[in-house]
């Protein structure tokens, strides 16, 4: 015990409150996978929330649903998906101690990343210019309506009736809210990414220590299987519009 | 101030004696383990107290004892989960031919409607002996309705019907309370209900009608409104007719059914659009804002009244009432 | 025993945790668990203060049946803010981020928790959110009730709702990260030999309590988002005029709130088993069903939050399995209580100050349990939910059971904390005021609420004015027991006799190194070899006593 304790020690990430480095590195990675479950938590009580009203106001949510661009939607999933996959490269990097594949990746990562935020941003510029914005000035008008009479006429639905303003802009508010605050955990994992790219320039990650970057990862993953949770929820309503006979 | 402490509620409706009788054994079982565990503890204490008992005995604990401390008590939360589950029925039961009252809340102050067209605030005046039914909503935020000599309690929604009822047994006068706070002068909302003898009671109706029943006054709103252009017996009317409609199940455009209660009539009068009766196109403006929760209520009551048959009530009923629905249900 | 000086070295010549720096940056960048568990007795102490000035407003003010001391949109400020303070800045730190923070690593052989950082960040968050509230407070208040039940909170009050909801969020993560930090440590840092059923009881109840934090909070934090969105923006969530549901946010905020309580009660039931143990020196009756009834009581809690909603427009249905899952809940409380009872039996009971607050809290909680079967029981529930027996139902488990633990935790620990002793007599004196006080303040409220006075009232009925003013005498005396303690304690810490490291003479690592405690807790991790509360096998030397 007190052997290893003393040689652990030499690793300047140890903290001397534990007694060995894998000791600290089991507690680490339990605190994370707590905090996760936490944020899995935060997240359900939104699902919950959206999954409630999805049941009640299936019309107005699928006619809210149809606004959005899936276009973009999908080439967002797409850009996420992409964006854990060079995290995981990231990670691969740092545990084979390969600095340049690390930092690398890592800064890919943030660009994808970056790129999800940017679309998002087109995303919202165009629901502010719709007036699909939840508030005083939110208006949801014949064209759209006309528009979800269409679309789900075609796909031979009979479930056009009831949709209501109201209801319509719950939705809405369920999209801004739930996709906002997916939006703002990208941008603090963005954050912990560029400090990584520092530090990782700085040579502190070696194959015995990369705890950080695995736990980074490991967060990022989670924000992107929020999104693969999100985007079907959000965009993809309609295509379940005509399994209703 | 006198001495006035009263420790005991007074029992004024059938419930009231169901509800007592429960709680009774309810504190007879707290009194006994409170007794017991307290005895025990004391017993305990002083007769293993250091100066008397200077060495603890070991002793590591019995599964037998703890089988017997978890089943027992188990058994005896169980019986008073049935117990309390069935008396929670009959409170949500309210019983065919009750005397329905429409009540609604708002900041701060309850208004009734009784069916002859009186109407009071903060004060309701009920016969003994009959059962009651009130059907309430807030215009507002979320009310309760309490009267503690009847031991019935039910918060009162903004958008959505709730009902309470109760049979009063004892002539008297009984504190109404709001119970859900609701805002600066929530221990302001409070009233009276006063049971009456049938004949007084009688007497009382005669002095307070104006203006009309309410299935009067909802008639004349249902034709203020110009419901009536649509909602029409015929065959080609463009909405359904709502003769005998009440508590019948209905069937939607978009699939489903509900059977069609007070909510159920006042979401197509504030939202015709959500529940499409089937065969009929969503057509119907919306009411949403334009009439007051009274206003909607005495709708309500009007097209409960459109029965096929009712003999007690609606006298004033049109006679498309009285004609047999066209299509089934609709 | 009380010579033990004699086996340490005086508290001013020997370096410990509260002596190995000076100056107030050590303190506000301390890492140290026990220096932060100190911060944190300071600043619960405030808002405990906080909470009981206002609840002496609402004592006053309901002396007489007219609101006549302020007006009714002052009391309901009031009483939210009593509500507010006490719940969310009293209550649910209280044992956990003081007692807990303090004696977990102790008590498992660690040197501090296992994120000391985190630790630190938890307070400052905690300060940050008390902030806010503090905000709210001084800028006019809030006037919601502590349940800001909507549409009411998000649409039709017009107070500081929105600074007070921040500030319940900010600290709802300073218990999340508390949570996380205690579930890492208990799993991860126990010394060599520690088993799970060798850990003192206390820590079984903090890691329950963890559990909930950390799995019932973050539905919390969502919830106040979502109100707070409402209240900015009128998005209508939770606004029926747009379609929202009111009872919705209902089920979102009790499914944190009902298991709340058991986050503020399972770290006092954890000290009640320490101290009943240490006072009888037995180990505790039924070991493993105590440890087990912590974990029981923490799941099941997360199933019953419907209860609180019997009246509120639910299917029928729903009440009843509410109502089924409630009595379930109760059955692992009542098992401890059975245990602690039973571990009297054969032992060797002394009644000092810490064993007088068990005896309190056992006395206190029976009754604070047994009528939580009142309002499980639906029929009963109907007629009670919303008065003053519901008031009375939960302060008997939150102040009687909570505060009763904290003391008396507060008391056995005081030693280890201060390496002081505390003046006995007085300690003993307020005790027995406190439980006096607490008992004429609140059995009063449970006979109002069978005679149907709603909560929340400013102003009542006249006849239910004999029973208030016995509940304000009541409180005036409570007030008494809790402010002796305020001044005994904090003499004691400049001129009580030093303790020693083992005054009461307990088992547990904790009791093992000197009062207060060197900063590292241990120069070398021991070794465990015996089961927790191990009195029998210290009997072949007796102790004086």
């Amino acid at each position: 015990m007190q052997d290893s304790h003393t040689t652990a020690a030499h690793h300047p990430a140890f903290q001397h409150h534990f007694e060995t480095m894998e000791q600290q590195r089991q507690a680490s990675t339990l605190g994370m996978w707590l905090f996760l479950i936490t944020e899995i938590l935060f997240f359900g009580g939104m699902f919950t929330v959206y999954l409630v009203y999805r049941n009640w106001y299936f019309a107005s949510f699928a006619a809210g649903s149809l606004t959005l661009d899936v276009t973009l939607g999908t080439f967002n999933t797409v850009v996420l998906i992409g964006s854990s996959l060079t995290m995981a490269l990231a990670v691969h990097g740092a545990e084979t101690g390969k600095r340049g594949m690390l930092v690398g990746f890592l800064i890919l990562t943030i660009l994808l990343g970056a790129t999800f935020l940017g679309v998002k941003a087109v995303e919202y510029t165009h629901k502010f210019e719709e007036h699909h914005v939840p508030g005083p000035s939110f208006r949801f008008g014949s064209e759209e309506l006309r528009h979800f009479h269409e679309e789900a006429t075609m796909l031979r639905s009979t479930q056009i009736h009831g949709v209501e303003l109201g209801e319509v802009q719950l939705f809405f508010s369920l999209y801004f809210a739930m996709t906002g605050m997916h939006a703002l955990h990208m941008i603090i994992g963005i954050g912990v990414l560029s400090v990584l790219v520092w530090k990782a320039r700085h040579g502190r990650y070696s194959p015995e220590y990369f705890a950080p970057v695995e736990y980074a990862g490991l967060y990022w993953h989670f924000v992107d299987i929020v999104w693969i949770f999100l985007f079907p929820l959000l965009y993809l309503i309609t295509r379940h519009v005509g399994v209703h006979p | 101030m006198g001495f006035d402490l009263p420790l005991f509620p007074d029992q004024a409706s059938t419930m009231a004696t169901r509800v007592d009788y429960l709680y009774f054994y309810l504190l007879a079982v707290s009194a006994f383990f409170t007794i017991l565990i307290t005895a025990m503890l004391i017993f305990f204490a002083i007769r293993y107290r250091r100066s008397r008992h200077p060495h603890a005995v070991p002793i590591e604990g019995s599964t037998k004892l703890e089988l017997a401390w978890t089943g027992i008590p188990l058994m005896i939360a169980m019986s008073m989960f049935v117990w309390a589950a069935n008396v929670f029925f009959a409170m949500n039961r309210p019983p065919r031919g009750a005397l329905e009252i429409y009540a609604v809340g708002k900041q701060w102050m309850w208004k009734f409607e009784h069916v002859g067209g009186q109407r009071e605030i903060n004060e309701l005046h009920v016969p003994v002996d009959r059962d009651v039914k009130l059907t309430m909503i807030s215009q507002d935020v979320i009310h309760s309705m309490f009267f503690p000599a009847f031991r019935v309690k039910q918060d009162v929604l903004p958008n959505r019907y709730t009902t309470i009822w109760f049979r009063p047994t004892k002539v008297g006068r009984y504190h109404l309370f709001c119970a859900e706070y609701c805002g600066t002068k929530h221990s302001g909302m409070i009233g009276h209900v006063v049971v009456m003898e049938p004949a007084q009671y009688q007497v009382w109706l005669a002095g307070g009608a104006q203006g009309g029943s309410l299935t009067a006054s909802g008639e004349r709103l249902f034709r203020e409104l110009a419901c009536d252009t649509c909602h029409r017996p015929d065959t080609g009317a463009r909405g359904p007719d709502l003769a005998g409609l009440f508590g019948k199940p209905v069937k939607f455009a978009a699939g489903g059914s509900a059977v069609a209660d007070e909510t159920y009539i006042r979401e197509s009068i504030t939202n015709p659009a959500a529940k499409v009766v089937e065969g009929y196109q969503p057509i119907m403006p919306t009411f949403q804002g334009q009439i007051s929760e009274e206003g909607l209520l005495q709708l309500v009551a009007y097209i409960k009244s459109l029965q096929t048959q009712k003999p007690a009530e609606a006298p004033g009923a049109p006679p498309a009432a009285a004609a047999p629905p066209p299509r089934g249900t609709q | 025993m009380s010579t033990a000086v004699t086996t340490a070295e005086s508290i001013h010549r020997r370096r410990h945790y509260l002596n190995a720096d000076y100056g107030i940056r050590s303190w506000l960048l301390t890492t140290d668990h026990k220096r932060i568990a100190l911060l944190y007795l300071f600043s619960i102490t405030f808002f405990f203060a906080l909470g009981g000035l206002f609840a002496v407003l609402i004592r006053l003010e309901l002396l007489t049946p007219a609101g006549d001391m302020m007006t009714s949109d002052t009391y309901n400020k009031v009483f939210t803010m009593h509500g507010i303070m006490m719940v969310f800045f009293f209550l649910i730190p209280s044992v956990p981020a003081t007692l807990g923070n303090f004696l977990i690593p102790m008590m498992i052989g660690a040197r501090d928790l296992a994120f000391p950082k985190l630790n630190l960040a938890s307070w400052y968050l905690f300060m940050v959110g008390g902030m806010f509230a503090m905000y709210s407070v001084v800028t006019g208040g809030i006037d919601t009730g502590w349940t800001f039940y909507t549409p009411f909170s998000t649409t039709y009050s017009n107070t500081k709702v929105i600074p007070a909801a921040l500030g319940i969020l900010i600290a709802g993560f300073s218990s999340i990260f508390t949570g996380l930090n205690f579930i890492v440590t208990v799993h991860r840092m126990r010394a060599p030999g520690l088993t799970w059923f060798r850990l003192p009881l206390f820590v079984w109840a903090n890691y329950a309590a963890s559990l909930i934090m950390v799995l019932g909070t973050p539905v919390l934090a969502i919830t106040i988002v979502l109100v707070f969105l409402e209240r900015a923006f009128h998005i209508g969530i939770f606004d029926p005029r747009l379609g929202g549901d009111p009872i919705l946010f209902q089920h979102l905020f009790w499914f944190y709130s009902h298991p709340a309580v058991y986050i503020m009660i399972l770290p006092s039931m954890g000290v009640m088993s320490e101290l009943i143990s240490a006072f009888s020196r037995k180990r505790i009756f039924g070991y493993t069903f105590v440890a087990f009834s912590s974990v029981a009581i923490a799941v099941f809690g997360f199933l019953v939050w419907g209860h609180h909603m019997f009246v509120s427009g639910q299917s029928v249905y729903a009440a009843m399995v509410f109502s089924i899952l409630s009595y379930l809940v109760a059955i692992p409380s009542a098992v401890k209580v059975f245990n602690w009872t039973a571990t009297l039996y054969k032992g060797s009971v002394s009644y000092q100050t810490p064993m007088l607050y068990a005896f309190g809290f056992l006395g206190l909680f029976t009754i604070g349990g047994l009528t939580g079967l009142f309002l499980a029981a639906l029929g009963v529930d109907v007629h009670v939910t919303d008065t003053y027996f519901v008031v009375a139902h939960f302060h008997y488990i939150m102040v009687g059971g909570v505060i009763m633990g904290y003391l008396g935790g507060l008391h056995f620990w005081w030693p280890k904390i201060t390496g002081r002793l505390y003046p006995e007599g007085w300690a003993k004196l307020s005790a027995l005021v406190i439980f006096l006080g607490f008992n004429l303040t609140f059995f009063p409220q449970f006979v109002l609420g069978y005679l149907g006075m709603p909560r929340r009232y400013h102003a009542y009925p006249e006849e239910f004015q004999v029973l208030n003013v016995m509940s304000s005498a009541g409180a005036s005396i409570l007030a008494v027991g809790y402010l002796l303690p305020l001044f005994y304690l904090l003499w004691s810490m400049r001129y009580g006799p030093e303790a020693g490291p083992n005054p009461f003479d307990a088992r547990g690592l904790e009791w093992q190194m000197a009062s207060p405690p060197p900063t590292h807790n241990f120069e070398q991790v021991p070794i465990v070899s015996e089961e927790a509360y191990a009195y029998h096998t210290a009997q072949e030397v007796p102790v004086a006593g």
